[in-house]
């Protein structure tokens, strides 16, 4: 029988590999886009959830699902601890996206402050996912501060552009030895196809959902593009040859021993 | 009565190192909108990144054939950066005394309106009607006076609508960073300050008297605010008190300074045109119409898409309707610029400080933002 394909994080097992983000459509929409994703995680900005609005993020969620709240609106590792904290009191579980930002016009995740934040959540026992600018150094302290897994930006958030740091989540996928979670700029699902060809252990895309004419049926495109890139993955793809053709006589034919 | 020098600061006001002022003041006396052609828009239109000389050619005159190429883009940069989200907020104005002499201002002291300001009870029962329409972000106003309404008057205010509301904001004289840090301290963490107009000279013959006369000072409002520890900062110009393209081109440099120096600020833009007040029929949009009006509104968001951006209950609804989603990402509802009339059979203590042209209540720029396919937002803030 074939192996049940898994990953864990925080103790929970997870089928599903498309992490479903819920922001910039409209709450009513997010069980129809959870259901067409096949998401068993979805994360939220606690500023979304933190109100008594009809419109509470909170209220639209379906039963099951794994929250992921993230920090979004922190500057720093102080300000992030600070609304981790409150997610939790306000009974998003412990699973938490560190996201500290601090510059507005890009919204490029501070890689330092990040560190800090992870290392002062993960001792408080959260399940922590930072999402960083992929550096190999800063993903091998975000190990070593307790991070759950690891989420590079593929692409500045919102943007769409797809792979834009392939190289360097490569170089993750084969060092780090946490979950690779590409997270922002993935724009097509043929891009999150590719992070998963490549070994990410999951995708998760916001913009290219919210943005698309027809929500529910894009969240359905993603989710068959990510199991399709995960299946690639895990038969091994095929040789592909850079250039030209490689010669039919090996070179080192000449060997006697 | 004789004229003070306006760029000399007065006793009492914080003087701050910063060569922003004078950037942005060399830039707009360059600035030539005249000079831009259709080839700049186009290539502006082209350009993934929107550099100061683009935005420059998208508020010129050659733009103004291309203002469908803008709406597309500029809904677009919107759509990627705030999805269909649209914040809702109502202003709160708690007094209307000012010791400024503005010549285009309803509240201004030698206009003789009816003048008030809100006890600390009727700003709680203000602000508890205003909570139960179901809005959770309130900006608080007051006239430019000191001694009306002093700052821990204000901290009041804010401490008080902390009870009620996520997001305080506050739209009231600028005061120094310690002062600001004060206010932060009460609550409020987003501050909105109008330049009015970058062009000095004319700037100096519209303020003819009070602290407001002071340019500089009110040109470095927003900094001290950020270095009070404010999480944002809004940015305007009146727009039909001077050259409207220059006016609005120096707003947008001025933000894009200001978010350069200090690049964690939330940033936004405000996009009043003067109209008409109490007692004064002279003062009027001028040449400022609708489509100047989108043109300045397009050109910022494609200059800073990350930005938010208010429309005013100044515009009429349909103009209101249109540019949310599109431009705008903030709009106010259930408005009154008056003194005191948020609750039921309330009638207003104090006059208005100009006419608005949408009357509509929360329920009902609710329902006009769903039929436009849009999602009203009532939160999208955590005081940190």
């Amino acid at each position: 029988m074939e192996k049940k394909d898994t990953f864990i994080l925080g103790g929970k097992e997870f089928s599903s590999r498309f992490i479903l983000g819920s922001g910039k459509y409209n709450v009513q929409l997010i069980k129809a886009a959870v259901e067409n994703a096949g998401a068993q995680m979805i994360t939220l900005a606690l500023r979304r959830a933190n109100t008594k609005d009809a419109e509470n993020i909170l209220d639209h969620i379906p039963e099951g699902i794994t929250l992921l709240p993230n920090t979004s609106g922190a500057r720093n590792a102080k300000e992030a601890v600070r609304i981790a904290r409150l997610a939790r009191e306000l009974g998003c579980g412990n699973f938490v996206k560190v996201e500290v930002i601090h510059d507005s016009k890009y919204l490029l995740p501070d890689n330092y402050e990040t560190i800090k934040a992870t290392e002062q959540l993960a001792a408080e026992g959260f399940v922590v996912l930072p999402y960083m600018y992929p550096d190999l150094n800063v993903a091998r302290d975000l190990m070593s501060a307790g991070a759950a897994a690891i989420m590079p930006l593929a692409a500045p958030i919102g943007s769409n552009k797809g792979l834009a740091t392939k190289d360097f989540i490569r170089i993750l996928i084969e060092e780090i030895d946490l979950p690779i979670i590409v997270d922002a700029g993935i724009g097509r699902p043929s891009q999150a196809c590719e992070a998963m060809e490549m070994g990410c252990a999951a995708v998760m895309a916001n913009t290219a959902i919210a943005t698309a004419g027809d929500i529910p049926r894009m969240a359905k495109a993603f989710h068959l593009a990510i199991e399709a890139g995960r299946s690639a993955y895990l038969s091994g793809l095929g040789r592909v040859l850079e250039k030209g053709g490689s010669a039919s006589s090996p070179l080192t034919g000449f060997l006697q021993d | 009565m004789e004229r003070t020098n306006h760029m000399e600061y007065m006793d009492g006001m914080e003087i701050i190192k910063s060569d922003i002022m004078q950037k942005v003041i060399n830039k707009m006396h360059h600035y030539q909108p005249g000079k831009y052609t259709a080839e700049d828009v186009r290539q502006a239109l082209q350009r993934e990144y929107c550099t100061v000389e683009d935005f420059a050619a998208l508020l010129s005159p050659a733009a103004e054939p291309y203002l469908e190429q803008m709406a597309q883009r500029a809904k677009l940069e919107t759509r990627k950066h705030f999805g269909n989200s649209v914040y809702l907020f109502t202003p709160l104005y708690l007094s209307n005394y000012c010791e400024n002499h503005c010549v285009y201002c309803g509240f201004n002291c030698y206009n003789h309106i009816k003048r008030a300001k809100l006890s600390i009870e009727e700003i709680e029962k203000e602000m508890r009607a205003i909570a139960a329409s179901g809005l959770e972000e309130i900006l608080l106003l007051t006239g430019e006076s000191r001694k009306m309404a002093d700052i821990t008057y204000i901290g009041e205010a804010c401490k008080i609508a902390r009870k009620y509301f996520k997001m305080v904001g506050l739209e009231v004289y600028p005061m120094n960073s310690d002062e600001y840090a004060y206010l932060h301290a009460c609550g409020a963490d987003f501050v909105t300050v109008f330049q009015e107009t970058y062009d000095s000279d004319q700037y100096e013959t519209l303020h003819l008297a009070g602290h407001k006369r002071v340019f500089p000072y009110r040109f470095h409002a927003q900094e001290r605010a950020l270095m009070g520890g404010m999480r944002g900062v809004a940015f305007a110009a009146l727009l039909g008190l001077a050259d409207f393209r220059k006016d609005a081109f120096a707003t947008g440099i001025h933000a894009y300074f200001i978010q350069n120096k200090y690049p964690w600020a939330e940033i936004s833009f405000s996009c009043p045109r003067l109209r008409p007040i109490v007692n004064n029929d002279k003062i009027n949009p001028k040449d400022v119409h609708e489509t100047q009006l989108l043109q300045i509104m397009m050109a910022y968001r494609i200059f800073m898409p990350f930005a938010g951006m208010t429309i005013s209950t100044r515009e009429r609804a349909g103009f209101r309707d249109n540019v949310v989603g599109m431009t705008a990402t903030k709009i106010s509802a259930g408005v009154s610029t008056g003194i005191g009339n948020h609750g039921e059979n309330d009638v207003e203590k104090g006059d208005v400080q100009f006419e608005i042209a949408d009357r509509r209540n929360v329920e009902e720029v609710c329902c006009a933002l769903r039929e436009h396919g849009l999602q009203p937002v009532m939160n999208d803030y955590v005081y940190v």
